[in-house]
């Protein structure tokens, strides 16, 4: 299909033939094996525990699995324009409006993990034995101590702006001078914070996994409300007829199995489990 | 700076046990980079030729708009590419998307235009110099250009290597268009922007090290190749 298009468009000069030769041989390259694409969000994909489960899943399904480490809002946008095939991600009203939009046929809770606040050692807003969250970024916004928020729409920002929502603040109307939104991954909004020696918002994974803690400590966590479901989602067959629906089918299948089970809820970091396996099966 | 001589020490090993994700990531970098090169020369050096030809009422202003282009920002040459190629854009079908091919296009660009401006300069002048030459031989236009072509490819190996130079390390455009996926689309630039994030600098900067080793690689075997600064020729 590739090379008639490309035939087409370029006629018959030989510098188009080698161009179209190149072109097509590079675009079908990976589609000799079962593959499937799927987005994830950074923080799936920092914790490590796709390193653990992909090759069990190639095993179990010869299944090449395909990951788009992105934001959750790219991530439901690339299900939205049928890039991908499936998409795993944390915001559950996000999800929902997903799935009522028709992008995909339905939502399937997989695994929860939760999120944790981190700060300086020295803890400045003297957040570490606050009752609840809520307290705890009352306590931040009353010291002003420089926080940095994830600013990229993702999963893990929406979770953040709900919880200031919860504190009964509007985040949008923090100070600048305090408040500064990094509009970057996980990782790269964590660096930020251990340059500023700033309180910062992350999932447990991501920041037993980063490697630049520098001051930093993790102050608070364990309140409900930082738990973090995460969901997985089929991309609607019907508006795009290209997705490969019976391998994510096939994925759901296995991610809601008891194989899964006993990976994720043995998945240790630094001696400690990160996620707890909660499909109904 | 104790962070610098680790990134020394992690490029060193790296390169000392062949790693083979190293190996896969840098012949991919390669692969792209060189194909979206080879692909952009064809058209930009043709191209610088006949800007320097030819002449007709918008030369001036393709010259000027082919300058500008030198500065294509590759983030949005990215996304544009990136809406293009999606599954519900123009060229969706095609399934290209996240693959190398996606990451060549976008490449070439970005390239293009910088490969043909730089063309342009070079052949302009020699054009001056021929131009009587040419004329009076009664040439066809096509010899011509060809002629330019040919007596300037020291110049014109200048134009690639400086498209290649910044095609190796972009990373805005072929993050947005590959998707940095593990074994299918990740690349030296992604790969570090990638570490980075995970707060793994030294083994980051050990790749960067990687990737100028390798820039600094082709350059030398191209000169070698079409032996350049030899003292026997000029």
């Amino acid at each position: 299909m590739t090379l008639k298009f490309a035939e087409k468009m370029c006629g018959k000069s030989l510098r188009c033939a080698a161009l179209v030769l190149t072109i097509s041989a590079m675009g079908t390259g990976a589609a000799f094996a079962d593959t499937m694409r799927m987005a994830v969000t950074t923080s799936f994909h920092n914790s490590g525990l796709s390193d653990v489960l992909l090759p069990q899943i190639k095993a179990d399904l010869d299944l090449e699995v395909q990951l788009l480490v992105v934001g959750t809002g790219q991530a439901l946008r690339l299900g939205q324009a049928g890039d991908v095939d499936a998409i795993l991600v944390h915001s559950k009203p996000a999800e929902e409006a997903f799935v009522v939009g028709g992008y995909g046929p339905h939502r399937t809770e997989i695994m929860y993990n939760d999120f944790v606040l981190i700060g300086p050692a020295a803890d400045p807003a003297g957040i570490k034995d606050a009752a609840d969250a809520a307290v705890a970024l009352e306590a931040i916004r009353g010291a002003e101590v420089p926080f940095v928020s994830r600013g990229d729409d993702s999963g893990t920002h929406k979770k953040e702006l709900s919880l200031w929502q919860n504190a009964g603040l509007d985040a949008a109307a923090l100070a600048p001078n305090w408040y500064k939104a990094a509009g970057a991954g996980m990782g790269a909004t964590l660096n930020t914070a251990s340059g500023m020696n700033a309180y910062v918002m992350s999932d447990r994974a991501s920041w037993l996994k980063f490697a630049n803690k520098g001051d930093l400590e993790l102050l608070f966590a364990g309140d409900p409300v930082l738990f973090n479901q995460y969901a997985y989602l089929p991309v609607s067959v019907e508006l795009h007829p290209h997705v490969k629906a019976d391998l994510a089918a096939q994925l759901e299948a296995w991610l809601v199995s008891d194989i899964a089970k006993e990976l994720i809820n043995g998945y240790r970091l630094n001696g400690e489990a990160l996620f707890t396996f909660n499909a109904a099966e | 700076m104790t962070e610098i001589w680790e990134g020394l020490r992690q490029a060193a090993l790296l390169i000392a046990t062949l790693d083979p994700d190293l190996l896969q990531i840098s012949a991919r970098s390669l692969q792209v980079t060189l194909s979206a090169t080879l692909i952009a020369s064809a058209i930009g050096l043709p191209l610088g030729g006949m800007l320097a030809v030819y002449r007709f009422r918008a030369r001036r202003g393709v010259i000027a708009l082919m300058n500008a282009m030198m500065g294509l920002p590759p983030v949005v040459v990215g996304l544009i590419v990136y809406l293009l190629l999606s599954r519900s854009g123009p060229f969706g079908v095609f399934g290209l998307l996240f693959t190398p091919a996606a990451m060549i296009i976008a490449q070439v660009v970005i390239l293009t235009p910088l490969i043909a401006s730089i063309a342009h300069q070079a052949l302009r002048e020699l054009w001056a110099e021929y131009h009587d030459l040419l004329i009076s031989l009664n040439t066809t236009r096509r010899q011509r250009i060809v002629t330019l072509l040919w007596d300037a490819r020291r110049a014109l190996l200048t134009a690639a290597l400086a498209g290649f130079g910044r095609g190796i390390g972009e990373v805005g455009a072929i993050m947005i268009v590959g998707g940095n996926i593990d074994q299918a689309t990740r690349v030296l630039t992604t790969a570090i922007a990638l570490e980075t994030g995970k707060g793994n600098f030294a083994l980051a900067l050990g790749l960067g090290f990687v990737l100028i080793a390798i820039a600094i690689g082709v350059n030398l075997a191209i000169h070698f190749a079409s032996r350049t600064e030899v003292s026997s020729r000029w």
